[in-house]
């Protein structure tokens, strides 16, 4: 019921955005969304509605954070690294 | 396609789980997430597989579907066989009330419909003169919706017949059940963004209980359980913002400030765990007119809660899991849902048995 997607602005008519979710369009309106949104920005829709603006530096920020935790826990976890892809655990 | 805001790779995961694997201390652990999203996440993508047996984790009132009390489904059905057109997300049609469902009341001539939005009935109230009833249900994600469409000079033969709950209490609420022995909680990510961290503190420093507020995407949720484990570890139990991406202290103002204009806190019932005080939302004086409960006399309407044999009431409260009940995926499947948690998309029940009965695989 919280399900709530991020999808990308491509049009805005007053109340309404006109937002792509990878090729499925719908609209969502802004009324609920408090903050100023400009197409090409990305939205999180619940239920016709935006409620937040997503930066895609929001989105390298969480990266930032996963890796943070497992910096600090050096000693098993380490971050990612190339090749890891399909190794056994 | 890109997904900006997917999070799945396989080495974070790979290492967040070994993370998760340091931080577990070595007494049993259960951390209880409230959110059906949460749990979809989880086990979709096999994400017990990943934790140690003494970590668990378990859904607790997370479905709204499910915690909508029979009384509320009994009025609505009343309504549709009443000649009202009555609007409502999807699961609800067919959870079971009383005597019935909303889908049993189409089948024998009622107007239900399924939106996916408010405003999709109030689309509809512009079309016709009849009286159309929005059977609203969810949690702080969805009530700043159905204010927003009350806000915009609705149309008069709408009304709603509100039955939205808020999350923080009932949080709060479960810590004073007999054996609910929760560790921590994960705290729902969307819910989150609309109300922000604040709402937790008290809860938090109260029970001195971690509440870690956590995304959707498989490594936002074991990043949580980690923050949650690292909390235990460390005996520093607080509110901790894991999915800043979307959810900031202050949350969304906007959103806040319809919900308030619109609706008052009441005391409301919730499905299998009983009156929860200032736990749901109530229309104010202003909106009466548009309120269903006003417009439309209730009495008779039976509200009968128990189902016998049925343990959905344990599994809303995360003391048991779907499998724990006799009735799962025997009686009590998709097809032939006995209680609400078998119906909801986001019912532990349904998703359970979506993913394979019992997912520790």
């Amino acid at each position: 019921m919280c399900l709530a997607a991020p999808g990308r602005v491509i049009a805005i008519a007053g109340n309404e955005a006109t937002v792509d979710y990878g090729g499925v369009r719908t609209s969502a309106r802004l009324d609920a969304l408090g903050e100023p949104v400009a197409v090409g920005d990305y939205v999180l829709v619940h239920t016709g509605f935006a409620i937040r603006r997503l930066s895609p530096e929001d989105g390298e920020e969480t990266l930032r954070l996963f890796d943070e935790l497992l910096a600090s826990l050096q000693e098993v976890a380490r971050p990612p690294r190339a090749g890891d892809v399909g190794e056994g655990r | 396609m890109t997904r900006p805001f997917a999070f799945g790779d396989p080495e974070r995961a790979r290492a967040l789980a070994d993370a998760i694997l340091l931080l577990a201390p070595a007494q049993r652990v259960k951390i209880v997430h409230v959110c059906g999203t949460h749990e979809v996440t989880i086990a979709q993508h096999g994400l017990r597989r990943l934790l140690p047996e003494r970590v668990e984790i378990l859904e607790g009132p997370g479905c709204p579907v499910c915690v909508t009390p029979t009384r509320d489904i009994d009025l609505a059905v009343r309504l549709a066989e009443a000649g009202a057109i009555l609007c409502t997300f999807g699961d609800m049609t067919r959870v079971p009330g009383t005597r019935r469902t909303l889908e049993d009341a189409r089948s024998t001539g009622a107007d239900v419909r399924t939106v996916l939005s408010a405003s999709e009935a109030v689309a509809i109230s512009r079309k016709t003169d009849r009286d159309v009833v929005f059977f609203a249900v969810g949690f702080e994600t969805t009530a700043p919706m159905t204010a927003a469409i009350l806000l915009d000079r609705p149309p008069p033969n709408l009304s709603v017949l509100v039955s939205h709950k808020l999350i923080p209490p009932a949080m709060a609420a479960l810590l004073g059940l007999p054996g609910a022995e929760v560790s921590g909680y994960i705290a729902p990510g969307h819910v989150s963004t609309v109300i922000g961290t604040r709402p937790y503190e008290a809860l938090s420093s109260e029970h001195r209980m971690p509440v870690v507020v956590g995304g959707f995407e498989p490594l936002d949720v074991l990043y949580a359980i980690a923050l949650v484990l690292r909390q235990i570890r460390d005996r520093s139990p607080r509110v901790e913002n894991a999915y800043p991406r979307a959810v900031t202290e202050e949350g969304n103002r906007r959103a806040q400030a319809m919900m308030a204009e619109v609706f008052e806190v009441s005391d409301v019932a919730w499905r299998g765990i009983g009156t929860i005080p200032a736990s749901g939302l109530a229309l104010r004086e202003r909106f009466g007119a548009f309120d269903a409960r006003r417009r439309f006399p209730a009495e008779g309407v039976e509200g009968e809660e128990t189902i016998p044999g049925c343990r959905c009431s344990e599994v809303l409260t995360a003391r048991a899991v779907p499998a724990d009940c006799p009735l799962f995926a025997t009686r009590c499947t998709p097809l032939t849902p006995v209680g609400p948690c078998m119906v909801g998309g986001e019912g532990a029940c349904s998703i359970w048995f979506r993913y394979g009965g019992r997912p520790r695989l």
